[in-house]
């Protein structure tokens, strides 16, 4: 298990580094510095701003101090607003980090629920009803699903109160952000399902006259539920990556509203912030999932 | 010779207190009884077995016709509707700038005049856009461009993935654990950062222009291929792995192996039968995750250059009018979910028809 673990920690730290150097080489291809631009600057004030900003050191010195400033928490200033980029960073990504936990939880809830009625009712019409409905949402992008149910649910209908001031009703782009992790784990939870149906302990349980709800519950449902565990990493990963769009919809302020506008705006050390950070997270979750999916399981070989 | 040995009638006559059977009281089997019994059914190649299970399954043939009609209409309106989708709508020769944001069916004033004095114009199926452009068009083009942009993309990840794969797989030891670890690292590099980030570089650094279908695409679509050819090909090269490892150890190959076989021979008829009808499904599904990267590029910006429209840009567009103009993103998103769905239904049915093993 320690083994097991160190060489995941191994792996997560060269993932996020790479990420990291990908960035950043990337970006610095980019032809033309962030003091050439419309106003022309006396070359003593450019070669004093270059200093202040290392630019004038080669790339690779460049880089790394850009790793030891990330290390130190330290992601730069926007070329556009000039604010520091981690406390854009972490003050927008409560915002998202709020919206994403509801996500997950009503993607886990529905998912779950609709799964194992599909498994129990098994081949009759609410099992068909579920799976067609969880292929059509796994078909939908998020975009179009939330501007779908802002136009039918806040503009024709006039239920939710899509833009006010004071208090954002956060239901709309929950919903458009769950839709597809939803439709996801219930084929995932009855597939496990219908799987632990079948094994021998399922009908000993029974045979020995455990109560019904109990082997459904205690000896089914925590069982099937293993597989949907590994399912939260790439769930928060497409969660974030669709809250990109889905804030934009909303205008929520969040982070992904937030790196869009710098993809708009060409800002590109508030890119390189956003993507490192987002990305650091993707990994650690992924990382964070498949540990305790070893663990909640014993039987996986960790090989 | 064998059957005069069985005629009855040349039989030695009983002993009447012999236990054996008496074969003259049996009658001989006509043909036609002969081959009553034989309950054996023609024998069917794997690939019509497939064939047959796959026609079974009502989703599956549904999203093929579906697909069909999208193919043939993304082949046959371009030449048959009058309008181009990236010019504003002339009507006799001038242009109509009085004809935007129509809704479906309806004529411009001008377009109205004309057919009055008795002349023809072609019905504007889904209305017009922002820009006075023939809508329908537009949209039959965005399924063109998202659909070669799909199936574009699940190639190059097919290619790339099945050698990879396949070379970690024969060779495994060494070259396998190494292969496999990078594998590994580009596996948990988060893709859609990886696409965004590339794009946005990539529209600064390479200029392309000129008239191919690249140039009028974009820099964009570039680095959305790029992106699948560096990232997205190590699922399928893990697949690819996979199966070639398991098979590899079954008894068959190992028989093959042993009556003399070559391993030319071996990986022809006994490896590559074997895996792929997985690596097309898997390739097959590929597609609308391509097309959902596109639309998702688009919507944020980074998607196919303007004049050129794909569903994801035409999804964009529409979202300024939503409210007064709900048809121009109904449209585009139908599109998109009717191809996405019909894909995944597809390969689903083929899994389930061609790979029992996978069944779910």
């Amino acid at each position: 298990m320690a083994k097991y673990v160190f060489k995941r920690v191994i792996l997560a730290i060269v993932t996020i580094f790479i990420v990291c150097a990908i960035t950043f080489f990337t970006m610095n291809a980019i032809p033309g510095g962030p003091f050439n631009g419309e106003k022309a600057t006396s070359p003593q004030v450019r070669e004093t701003l270059e200093k202040r900003f290392n630019l004038d050191k080669p790339v690779g010195e460049q880089f790394v101090i850009y790793m030891k400033n990330l290390l130190h928490g330290d992601f730069g200033i926007s070329a556009k607003t000039g604010r520091d980029i981690g406390v854009t960073i972490s003050s927008k990504f409560a915002v998202s980090a709020k919206l994403g936990i509801f996500a997950v939880i009503v993607a886990l809830i529905l998912g779950v629920f609709f799964g194992s009625i599909a498994a129990l009712m098994r081949n009759r019409w609410p099992d068909r009803l579920i799976i067609f409905m969880s292929t059509l949402f796994t078909s939908l992008p998020s975009f179009v699903l939330a501007t779908f149910l802002l136009v039918v649910f806040s503009v024709r209908l006039g239920w939710v109160k899509a833009w006010s001031p004071t208090h954002q009703s956060l239901v709309l782009p929950v919903l458009s952000l769950a839709a597809y992790p939803a439709a996801y784990i219930t084929r995932l939870t009855k597939t496990s399902m219908l799987d632990v149906l079948g094994q021998d302990y399922v009908r000993t349980a029974r045979a020995k006259g455990v109560a019904q709800v109990k082997v459904l519950f205690v000896h089914t449902l925590r069982n099937s539920l293993i597989p949907v565990v590994t399912y939260v990493g790439p769930m928060i990963a497409s969660v974030l990556t669709g809250s990109l769009v889905v804030e934009n919809i909303f205008t929520i302020g969040g982070l992904g509203a937030e790196f869009v506008t710098s993809i708009t705006n060409r800002d590109y050390p508030m890119i390189m912030g956003v993507t490192i950070f987002l990305a650091v997270f993707m990994v650690t979750m992924n990382l964070i999932t498949d540990i305790v999916y070893k663990l909640i399981d014993p039987r996986i070989n960790l090989d | 010779m064998a059957n005069e040995a069985y005629d009855v009638n040349k039989m030695p006559e009983k002993n009447p207190l012999s236990l054996q059977i008496d074969l003259k009281k049996f009658e001989k089997a006509t043909e036609d009884e002969k081959k009553q019994a034989d309950i054996m059914s023609e024998s069917t190649s794997f690939f019509r077995d497939g064939m047959k299970r796959l026609r079974r399954n009502p989703l599956a043939m549904m999203s093929i016709v579906v697909l069909v009609i999208i193919i043939a209409m993304i082949i046959v309106v371009p030449s048959v509707v009058p309008y181009s989708y990236s010019d504003i709508i002339t009507v006799n020769g001038k242009r109509d700038k009085t004809a935007t944001n129509m809704s479906p069916f309806t004529y411009s004033k001008l377009e109205q005049q004309y057919i009055d004095e008795g002349g023809k114009v072609f019905p504007h199926i889904m209305g017009t856009d922002e820009l006075g452009r023939d809508y329908f068009v537009r949209v039959i083009y965005g399924t063109r461009i998202s659909l070669v942009v799909g199936v574009f993309a699940s190639m190059i990840v097919l290619v790339i993935g099945v050698l990879y794969g396949s070379v970690a797989g024969y060779f495994g030891g060494k070259v396998d654990l190494i292969m496999m670890r990078i594998v590994d690292v580009i596996y948990s590099l988060p893709d859609l950062l990886m696409i965004i980030l590339l794009s946005v570089v990539l529209n600064e650094v390479i200029n392309v222009s000129g008239n191919s279908l690249l140039g009028r695409l974009g820099t964009n679509m570039i680095s959305l291929f790029l992106v699948f050819g560096l990232l997205y090909w190590v699922g399928m090269a893990r697949l690819v792995r996979g199966q070639i490892l398991t098979i590899k150890q079954n008894e068959y190959v190992l028989a093959a192996r042993v009556s003399g076989a070559g391993s030319g021979r071996i990986i022809r008829r006994h490896i590559l039968p074997n895996c792929i009808s997985v690596i097309i499904i898997s390739a097959a599904l590929q597609i609308p995750s391509a097309i959902f990267t596109e639309s998702f590029l688009s919507f944020i910006s980074l998607g196919v250059k303007a004049p050129m429209p794909s569903l994801g840009s035409l999804a964009n567009a529409a979202r300024s009018g939503v409210t007064t103009y709900t048809y121009k993103l109904i449209f585009p998103a139908v599109m998109i979910a009717l191809i996405t769905l019909a894909f995944n239904l597809l390969g689903d049915g083929l899994r389930d028809a061609f790979d029992p093993k996978l069944r779910r």
